[in-house]
């Protein structure tokens, strides 16, 4: 009934115009990413840092120098348009398009590396972006529209009319487009498809740049933490409007933002993500190629065999595992107990790691929503037990609901294939975090659950450092061993046919979804007792403990040990986990260095470490 | 004649205004082998798609041994028995010559087929790490088997067992996807060009594997474009073109037919409109135009 009235009563213009507005940043965001897509078919993770980089450019001139907003947005476009232009030439072009989900972590790697540059030189806290824009409002109908409103949606439109008239009108424009169409073909016919490249990347950045000034100025707010966010809502965006769609990416920024609008109006603020999010998803499950395609399209050609490099993983030999497990036993004794610490941190990982490396690199989706996984293991162990279960029980309860939630909530991205996988886990992960955050009844919303019981089983106490330790080491080694069975079983040979070519494994009798299914199960399972021991460990969790940093963080651990490896990803998450930790200046600079090590492990060894198993 | 196991009638497939496959009708009896030839685009590979659960027709049925199996999804139609190869080949490039043709059996494997419901998943799961001697010696039987169908293929394969098929010739994978297939003890095998790409002393080599399979009492479905091998195995021989069946009878009858004759060497209109649009009825160009190639500015691009 609340929601009927709200219906009514609802300014429906007022949230129409200020929807447009949104949708045309959004669309601007969306029309970088579609270009970039189309040209280089990447989907660009650091698109959402070049936006807050455009964001903190435009506070430099205006604030900083004093520059009239013209000059500004001027500026704006041609630094962020540059650091687009870099991010192709540094990150992307040494790939030499080797995969295709290797540029795609190149640019997870720079994002992180962009945000923590602008922490470093900005600080990380938000700051006011005040624009000499005359505040006036006309009233039209029952609404108002201000000067700020025409001033975004004037500029968005110029953008994009500018960029109209380089497609279209412009000899690079036309090479652009060819190479959209067929790079290799491009190319034989003389088009410098690294010069193409690169300009688009400039383009993009531009645009995302000046869409980082709007937002600054429509907010009078500008923030270094909101880049992803920023990214996802733009690859919302292109999925509604056809992935590399360039009018379908303007069509679909504005649809975003008219639907946001109306549903913060009708259900409030903080659910302000949530619906970008299940857009997403609907769009992803029953219009994939986006509202604007024509007739039904069969799915494309599996893309075989290209996420995971071909190479022969290494074996490490018995002994020397046998050595290793014994030299972490000991480490407890040597009485450093902050270095123990670490390690307990680092098997916990490590546990996650082993979870992700299954799914992402045995099954072949991958997944940047993994945190989802640990969170749900989380919180279900933590809710029960501080309702008194039994710690033990609560850890056990945790691995089985993350298993079968996991599980169901990742089927409908069962279907998809590619970076379509990557776009529909990430949604996952953020679609778990806003409903722990919303869902206040259960999962005590914001404030996050605290006073979990310490880890303890049957009773025995394993509060103590050297204790925990020896548990969680048990724990990871035991469900890598398992792991191990597994891949040797029928169910090891059968993921990875699913994972070259599911066309061809479904041929064969094997019904991909239900194998996806299994191995979703067991990871789940892993990644969930992970999240319930963590949750003992730290005594506190919320929403926000495992976010997409979080997911990152996992995946990088398990590229760089070798996706499907499993004493790769142990080793990766000791080596992600601990370092930093052990070497002080690192800690400060934690996310460049991840950042970095993405970057570079992708450039120079994308089998990882161990290779790919 | 004998029975047919496998009947299809009025298949019919649609591609956009492109009608890929219409109305076609084929029946194949037990141990009989089936040959279809055609030029380029004339929807051979479309039929055999539709037939074995690739792709989905929009009118006809298909019957094996009675029951319909019309539209069952690929992987039902691998249960039942019908195992294909495809035209351009595709093994699991990281998996060795042995675990392809293991994926080959994973129909027959008991280990991998619960029937208990709801908490199967967790059965298979658990079997599979725990390993129970049912499980083991299965799985042996199934290496075991898996090596005497490699054997057939002599020394092209055997040596080559334990090696991941990335690293074979592209002969040698083409031989690795005929060995899954019969891994899967099929009713009815359907070959989509297995000689597509290979020399003559590859090509007879495949002539006689596959001449083997026939002497076996298989029952073969054939896609080929080497006349002379279609014409010394097949029992009887379909020549489509433009989706239509244009003639069907025993090798000799099609080879002499004029019809067939014209549709190889060209229609009466060459350089005229008919043939430029049945280039454009390629259906692989047609499906394939989904998100991985429809990039920038699809809709302005194309009008402007």
């Amino acid at each position: 009934m609340e929601f009927l009235s709200s219906l009514i009563s609802m300014p429906w213009l007022d949230y129409s115009i200020s929807g447009l507005v949104i949708g045309s940043i959004y669309a601007l965001m969306a029309v970088g990413l579609a270009l970039i897509f189309g040209v280089a078919n990447l989907i660009n993770f650091a698109h959402g840092a070049v936006f807050t980089v455009g964001a903190y450019i435009g506070w430099t001139c205006l604030v900083g120098l004093g520059l009239p907003l013209g000059v500004t947005i001027v500026a704006v476009a041609a630094v962020s348009g540059g650091v687009g232009a870099l991010i192709e030439w540094l990150a992307i072009r040494p790939l030499n398009r080797q995969s295709r989900i290797a540029p795609l972590l190149a640019t997870i790697g720079v994002a992180l590396m962009l945000d923590q540059i602008i922490h470093i030189v900005f600080s990380p806290t938000p700051r006011a972006l005040p624009a000499n824009i005359p505040d006036w409002r006309i009233a039209v109908g029952n609404g108002t529209i201000g000067a700020i409103d025409i001033t975004i949606f004037a500029t968005a439109v110029i953008s994009a009319a500018a960029l109209y008239a380089f497609l279209f009108r412009t000899k690079l424009g036309m090479a652009v487009r060819a190479t959209a169409q067929d790079d290799d073909a491009a190319k034989q016919m003389g088009v410098n498809i690294n010069a193409v490249n690169m300009t688009v990347f400039g383009i993009a950045g531009a645009l995302g740049g000046i869409a980082g000034l709007l937002v600054g100025l429509y907010y009078n707010s500008i923030d270094p933490n909101a880049s992803f966010q920023m990214m996802l809502k733009g690859m919302v965006a292109i999925v509604i409007g056809g992935m590399a769609n360039v009018p379908g990416a303007i069509g679909g920024g504005l649809i975003l933002g008219l639907i946001e609008s109306w549903g913060i109006g009708l259900f409030g603020a903080s659910y302000r993500n949530l619906f970008a999010f299940v857009l997403l998803l609907v769009m992803l499950l029953f219009r994939p190629n986006g509202i604007f395609a024509r007739g039904k399209e069969r799915a494309a050609e599996p893309m075989t065999g290209t996420f995971v490099t071909q190479t022969k993983a290494i074996t490490l030999p018995r002994p020397l595992i046998w050595v290793l497990i014994g030299v972490a036993v000991i480490l407890p004794m040597a009485n450093m107990p902050y270095i123990t610490q670490v390690m307990t941190n680092a098997y916990l990982y490590g546990l996650a790691a082993l979870a992700l490396t299954l799914v992402s690199g045995t099954v072949g989706l991958v997944s940047i929503g993994h945190a989802a996984l640990v969170a749900i293991g989380a919180y279900a162990s933590a809710l029960l037990t501080t309702k008194g279960l039994p710690v033990s029980l609560g850890i056990v309860i945790g691995g089985a609901a993350a298993a079968l939630i996991g599980t169901a909530l990742a089927y409908p991205a069962f279907r998809l294939r590619g970076h379509y996988v990557a776009i529909g886990t990430l949604a996952l992960g953020e679609i778990v975090a806003l409903v722990i955050l919303n869902w206040e009844g259960v999962t005590n919303g914001a404030l996050g659950v605290f006073a979990i019981p310490p880890l303890e089983i049957f009773g025995l106490p394993l509060y103590g450092t050297k204790a925990s330790y020896w548990f969680v080491l048990a724990l990871m080694l035991g469900m890598a061993g398992l792991q191990v069975r597994l891949l040797k079983s029928h169910l090891g040979r059968t993921w990875k046919a699913i994972r070259e070519d599911t066309v061809a494994a479904e041929t064969y009798g094997v019904s991909s979804n239900y194998y996806k299914g299994l191995a979703f199960g067991f990871a789940g399972f892993t990644a969930g007792i992970a999240g319930a021991v963590t949750a003992h460990q730290w005594s506190f969790i919320n929403y926000d403990s495992f976010n997409l940093l979080f997911s990152v963080l996992i995946l990088t651990m398990a590229i760089l040990g070798g996706l499907g490896n499993v004493s790769g990803a142990i080793l990766g998450a000791i080596l992600v986990a601990a370092l930093p930790e052990m070497f002080r200046t690192l800690a400060e600079y934690r996310m460049l260095f991840y950042g970095a090590a993405l970057v570079i492990l992708i450039r120079f060894r994308p089998q990882g470490l161990l290779g790919s198993g | 004649m004998a029975e047919p196991i496998l009947t299809a009638t009025g298949i019919t497939r649609r591609f956009g205004g492109i009608t890929a496959v219409d109305g076609v009708d084929l029946h194949v009896a037990e141990g009989e082998f089936l040959s279809v030839i055609g030029p380029n685009g004339a929807g051979k590979t479309t039929l055999f798609n539709l037939i074995s659960g690739q792709d989905r027709m929009d009118g006809g049925k298909v019957t094996l041994e009675g029951r319909d199996i019309t539209n069952l999804s690929p992987h039902k139609m691998a249960e039942i028995g019908v195992a294909r190869t495809f035209q351009h080949g595709r093994v699991f490039g990281n998996l060795t010559v042995m675990d392809n043709v293991l994926i080959g059996c994973h129909v027959r494997m008991k280990a991998a087929r619960s029937t208990v419901p709801v908490i199967g998943p967790v059965l298979e799961l658990g079997k599979a790490l725990i390993q129970p001697k049912a499980v083991r010696e299965e799985e042996e039987a199934m290496r075991e088997e898996a090596r005497a169908i490699i054997a057939t293929f002599g020394e092209r394969l055997t040596p080559r067992t334990d090696n991941p098929t990335y690293t074979l010739s592209y002969a040698n994978r083409r031989r690795v996807e005929i060995a899954r297939a019969l891994a899967l003890h099929p009713r009815i095998l359907i070959l989509d060009e297995p000689t597509a790409g290979m020399n003559e002393s590859e090509t007879a080599e495949m002539q006689e594997i596959i001449a083997g399979l026939k002497a076996e009492g298989r029952t073969i479905l054939l896609i080929e474009h080497k006349l002379n091998m279609v014409m010394q195995l097949s029992d009887r021989v379909m020549a489509m073109d433009d989706g239509k069946v244009i003639s069907h009878g025993t090798p000799s009858e099609v080879r002499h037919d004029p019809k067939v004759i014209e549709a190889y060497l060209g229609h009466s209109s060459i350089g005229g409109a008919r043939p430029a649009a049945r280039d454009n009825a390629e259906p692989q160009e047609v499906i394939t135009a989904g998100p991985t190639q429809g990039r920038i500015g699809r809709t302005g691009g194309a009008e402007a």
